[in-house]
């Protein structure tokens, strides 16, 4: 059994935690927090160019070739440091979608900007408040335009391009949209997360370049699948982070003469904390071994490392706040931070609920209940 | 990334299963493990014997440990690959655990070589069996409060005082003993810890009633029990180190709680009727089956990584501390969910219900999973201190000599 990263991308995961530390201190999201721009244009230029967002795109299209796994490594230090840039809409979905189901021409045209970081990829799917179960979109192409609304994209003011998920019928079920391009209008949206950017758009016959593979809505859950993965390292990157911040300030701040961290409320609180981020974690490893091996459990993996990351990053990151007292609800401390980017997170690619019914289904249909494999 | 064995992990696999399957017989599928299931059945000690024996003699007990305490010199993760592959096969070699994981262990660290050349080999052929004489009435979280009294008498000590929560005392030849040798220093500094054969005179055995019904441990009474002095183990005045060696053993075993898991929840909510058809089909009870499942899958992927690092050669990270306080909660949270969904019908026991009963049998044996080796509360302080470098709490009886320290009403 070999359960954990090989050892050079624990080494990639040493030196995205130093490059973080040293470029997106915790002042990086404020900045984004406290200002109108939209995300760290900087700071993903140094991405782009540490070669992060071709991490995942073999050589032959411009990447770096290290595989899914070096993107999960990548995730956790991301989510660790609140990281206010656009890589999970473009590497987790834009870039995956075009990898999986993308002809040869789409790849050759776009994967090399999406590795170079030259342009901005997103994924819209969700059209409404509810379920982002893809039978029910209403968006459609008819001869090559995009006719159709979403709420909310994603990185939607700020991409370049888009992976736009329509109610494709017996054709395509994802389409490239330049979101540049005609027939395409975006407005920012306001959100409880300002650190990352999210737009509502509406596409009124915009140019669509079906992906050949996306033959059902069955594929845009594929996507999905794969993008929960990486995305669930970066909530287990950002429920540590929150735990750390808890810790320290548990050993700190001194009340009724001793530190908070000495009472067994805090203590145990602590140990609940711990058990969440390790118990998610352990999911997301299981799913980072079936985007690595594309296993056919990975539905199944995905909703497990998915349902943990959403379960440990809403407790760890409100329980950071209840750790800090009064403290915690301050604009000036950072808890928030988590809080907001933890949540955030647990509703891009539909809420917990989904996944769960999604595992079940996945389990039925495959009539086990999966303990005996593996 | 990957969940294989290396070849010589395999190799050892098949080398225990071709031992297994010539010597037991293999789990029924679907059958699940109970508490102490089977341990009470006519002749299981001796069937449990025989089998230790054969396994002894073909090299499966103390795997891991050096060949000077008489082991095999093999590596911690053939230990487990053993215990892995046992588990699929209907022994009870649980019962010979306290003698071969705890006793010997501490023995072969603290004790003489006289002792280690007495007591190991018996310990692991099972021709011995052991038990752990720790706990007592006023002494369980606190063990270090114990009050049983260890006083010199010329080349022996007299044991006088009161055990608790002890298995399998009746038929157990000896026992590991923690005793307060000096009550006049903090209560850490004044413990011994001694071998103590069972059938010495003054020790009563009393079978405990547990919430269960059934009695799986004991209260022992010592009454002017003489212990010589050449059955001590380490320093005079050193017990409670001694014991923090033998929970060691007793708390880093990586383990779960048996039971009904959710494969049990997903058979039932196939079998039982609610209002709108069968249980499976509602929604609210696909959301429970998705979060237990989940739950049950991170327990198992906690176990891989801390495996992983066995397979490397290297300790097992923090990570295991978790897995015995989640996985004895986990086995209350869905029973209680499969007896709900049970519903009028759920007091019912035994073979009549669903799953062969095994919701209501583990209502009545699962607060002991969260009590023994440790409660779910001082786990969780382990993980604080240990894990998370949180201070300890302040003690009251700090420095205090042990005579002096407060007592309630209540031991």
């Amino acid at each position: 059994m070999n359960f954990e990263f090989p050892d050079e991308l624990l080494q990639l995961r040493d030196q995205a935690r130093r490059f973080l530390a040293d470029r997106c201190p915790p002042s990086v999201p404020r900045r984004i927090l406290d200002t109108d721009e939209p995300y760290a244009a900087d700071l993903w230029r140094g991405i782009a160019e540490m070669g992060w967002t071709g991490a995942a795109i073999p050589e032959e299209y411009g990447g770096v070739g290290l595989g899914r796994l070096a993107v999960c490594v990548l995730a956790e230090e991301l989510g660790r440091a609140v990281a206010p840039v656009p890589f999970s809409s473009s590497v987790y979905l834009a870039t995956e979608a075009i990898l999986l189901f993308g002809s040869e021409a789409q790849k050759q045209t776009w994967l090399p900007k999406l590795a170079a970081g030259e342009i901005i990829g997103t994924f819209a799917l969700a059209e409404r408040p509810g379920s982002s179960d893809p039978r029910k979109l209403t968006a459609t192409v008819a001869p090559g335009r995009l006719t159709g609304t979403k709420l909310a994209v994603p990185d939607g003011d700020i991409a370049d391009i888009a992976v736009v998920a329509v109610n494709g019928g017996s054709g395509a079920w994802l389409h490239l949209v330049d979101l540049r391009a005609a027939g395409v209008t975006r407005e920012t949206v306001a959100t409880f997360d300002p650190t990352r950017s999210h737009a509502r758009i509406v596409f009124s016959g915009a140019e669509a370049d079906p992906l050949p593979g996306s033959t059902g809505p069955e594929t845009v859950r594929t996507v999905l699948d794969y993008a929960a993965v990486p995305m669930a390292f970066e909530q287990v990157g950002g429920a540590q982070a929150a735990l750390d911040m808890a810790n320290a300030y548990a050993k700190e701040r001194f009340a009724f003469g001793r530190p908070i961290g000495s009472f067994q409320g805090i203590k145990h609180k602590l140990a609940d904390m711990y058990i969440q981020v390790e118990l998610a974690r352990s999911n997301a490893y299981y799913g980072a071994w079936a985007v690595h091996t594309s296993a056919s459990e990975l539905p199944i993996a995905a909703s497990v490392a998915r349902i943990s990351a959403c379960e440990a990053g809403w407790f760890v990151t409100k329980e950071n706040i209840q750790t800090h007292g009064g403290m915690g609800f301050t604009w000036q401390m950072d808890c928030h931070l988590y809080y907001r980017r933890a949540k955030l997170l647990s509703l891009a690619l539909g809420g917990a609920r989904e996944w769960k019914h999604r595992l079940v289904d996945e389990l039925r249909a495959r009539n086990t209940t999966g303990l005996e494999a593996a | 990334m990957d969940f294989d064995d290396t070849p010589d992990e395999a190799a050892f696999r098949a080398k225990v299963r071709a031992f297994l399957d010539g010597n037991a017989e293999r789990r029924k599928p679907g059958e699940v493990e109970g508490y102490r299931r089977g341990q009470d059945t006519p002749g299981a000690m001796e069937r449990a014997k025989d089998f230790q024996r054969r396994k002894f003699d073909a090299g499966f007990v103390g795997i891991h440990w050096p060949a000077e305490w008489g082991g095999q010199g093999g590596t911690p993760i053939q230990h487990v690959i053993y215990n892995q592959e046992e588990a699929k096969y209907d022994v009870l070699s649980g019962i010979f655990g306290i003698g071969i994981n705890l006793a010997q262990p501490t023995i072969c660290t603290w004790g003489t070589p006289e002792q280690r050349a007495r007591f190991v080999k018996p310990a692991m052929r099972a021709d011995e069996v052991w038990c752990q004489l720790f706990s007592e009435p006023g002494g369980g979280s606190d063990l270090a409060a114990l009050r049983t009294r260890a006083e010199r008498d010329g080349d022996a000590w007299v044991i006088n005082g009161q055990k608790i929560w002890n298995s399998g005392a009746h038929y157990s030849d000896f026992g590991i003993l923690v005793a307060r040798s000096n009550p006049d220093v903090p209560k850490h500094e004044g413990l011994s810890f001694f071998i103590l054969d069972m059938k010495t005179p003054g020790i009563e055995i009393r079978p405990i009633r547990q919430v269960s019904g059934s009695s799986h441990f004991n209260e022992v009474f010592f009454t002017d029990v003489r212990i010589p002095d050449s059955r001590r183990v380490g320093p005079v005045g050193a017990g409670w180190k001694v014991a923090l060696t033998t929970l060691m053993n007793e708390r880093h075993g990586m383990r779960d709680a048996p039971g009904p898991d959710v494969a049990e929840l997903f058979r039932l909510a196939q079998e039982i009727e609610l209002e709108d058809g069968l249980a499976i089909d509602d929604s609210a009870v696909q959301e429970k089956l998705a979060e237990f499942y989940t739950r049950s899958q991170a327990l198992k992927f906690t176990k891989f990584r801390g495996i992983t690092a066995l397979s490397k050669g290297q300790t097992p990270g923090p990570e295991s501390s978790i897995i015995k306080v989640v996985a004895a909660n986990k086995l209350q949270d869905i029973l209680a969910y499969g007896l709900d969904m049970i519903g009028m019908a759920g007091p019912a026991m035994g073979d009549l219900m669903p799953v062969a009963g095994i919701f209501e049998e583990a209502l009545l044996y699962s607060p002991a999973l969260r009590l023994a080796g440790g409660t779910d509360e001082i786990m969780k302080n382990i993980i604080a201190e240990r894990v998370l470098g949180l201070p300890q709490d302040p003690r009251a009886d700090k420095g205090l000599p042990f005579r002096d320290i407060p007592t309630g009403a209540r031991k």
